[in-house]
């Protein structure tokens, strides 16, 4: 456990550095998470210490936001006077991309596999049938 | 020399850093037994609970939030390495993820595009500031990319933080109903949609309900924090250079 969390804050450094060194428009944690990324595919298998830190911080995920969320106290006027615009986009925005990830995940699945089926048909109608 | 000592007490409390770190934790941990004593219905969301209650006890207490966050920052900041952890679950599914690399591809851009036209455009429609639009547009994003985000392109980091949160607990609220009216089975539609969506929060939700949708959900999260850490820059960038050109 305690070696994985020292792994994660290790790239999370190289991830940070690598932005500051190259001026890199990105985050230094999602430098850091394709820098992991590549030395886990670098090896057969995921080490343990790593796992069990990752799935460890994963499955508490939602506790993190919470200082975050807490965050309103300091805006309470902005949001006081656009609350409606503010409430209205985010609900009808969020709604929104659910449903278009989720019907054009579902529609390219579907095509993606029945592709597959007739290049399967195509396959055995190559063989003789008797 | 004459304070009552509950007043004291509060005080040296107050100033270290102890008080904000435990009031998380332990509003969390209650929110999160609400929750599961609520059958996990999406509606009882516990970052939701938890932020009211401590909205509330900050309130009551007069405490600021400079003094909170204080010690609520050592939660904050395991926030990078959740990020950097994201590699884990897209290590194990790279096997699927390659498989499936068209529909994840399609459903990542269609989903990051319709989160930041749909959200800016209702909210400008809507009249809301220049400040909240910049602010509003990497909502769908972790909250840490959507600070940094927002900071490039002039929004509030607080603020973007804050909007980020909300949508992650709305769209963990509201998945379920959306998935369910468009007869989504496939878990890993349903946990894809979530995490790009609705981010940590969503995939929090994602993994308690399947473990299939959790692992989609993570993957989706990571990967559209890394797409619109890249791309929301460039878009900004581009939409400001035509609209200043146009506009007087």
């Amino acid at each position: 456990m305690l070696a994985g969390l020292t792994w994660l804050l290790v790239f999370q450094c190289l991830g940070e550095a690598l932005v500051r060194v190259l001026g890199l428009p990105v985050p230094g944690p999602v430098a850091g998470m394709l820098l992991l990324f590549i030395g886990l595919r670098l090896r057969t298998a995921i080490p343990a210490g790593i796992n069990t830190a990752a799935t460890g911080l994963l499955q508490h995920l939602s506790v993190l936001f919470v200082p975050a969320g807490v965050g309103v106290m300091l805006h309470v006027d902005r949001i006081a006077d656009e609350w409606a615009a503010i409430m209205t986009a985010i609900v009808v925005s969020t709604v929104l991309t659910i449903a278009a990830t989720a019907v054009v995940m579902r529609a390219l699945i579907g095509r993606q596999a029945s592709a597959a089926a007739d290049g399967g048909d195509a396959a055995s109608s190559d063989q003789p049938t008797d | 020399m004459h304070a009552a000592p509950f007043t004291d007490i509060w005080v040296y409390l107050a100033g270290t850093p102890l008080l904000g770190l435990t009031l998380t934790l332990v509003a969390y941990q209650g929110a999160y037994w609400v929750y599961a004593r609520a059958g996990f219905r999406p509606l009882f969301n516990p970052v939701l609970l938890a932020v009211i209650f401590i909205v509330v006890v900050l309130a009551l207490t007069g405490t600021g939030y400079r003094t909170y966050f204080d010690g609520a920052q050592f939660v904050h900041f395991l926030l990078g390495p959740a990020v950097v952890a994201l590699a884990v679950p897209l290590a194990r599914e790279w096997e699927n993820v390659k498989r499936l690399a068209v529909p994840i591809t399609g459903a990542l851009g269609a989903g990051s595009l319709v989160a930041l036209v749909s959200a800016v455009g209702m909210a400008w429609t809507l009249g809301a500031s220049p400040t909240t639009l910049l602010s509003l547009a990497p909502k769908s994003v972790t909250a840490p990319i959507a600070m940094g985000i927002a900071e490039k392109i002039g929004g509030l980091p607080a603020l973007a933080a804050v909007f980020a949160v909300t949508t992650g607990v709305i769209g963990a609220a509201l998945g379920k109903y959306v998935l369910d009216a468009l007869r989504i089975s496939d878990w890993r539609v349903r946990g894809f949609a979530l995490g790009v969506a609705a981010h940590g929060i969503g995939t929090a939700r994602a993994f308690q309900v399947n473990p299939e949708a959790g692992a989609f959900a993570g993957l989706a999260f990571g990967l559209h924090g890394a797409f619109a850490a890249l791309a929301f820059p460039v878009v900004y960038a581009v939409a400001w250079r035509y609209w200043s050109g146009f506009t007087p």
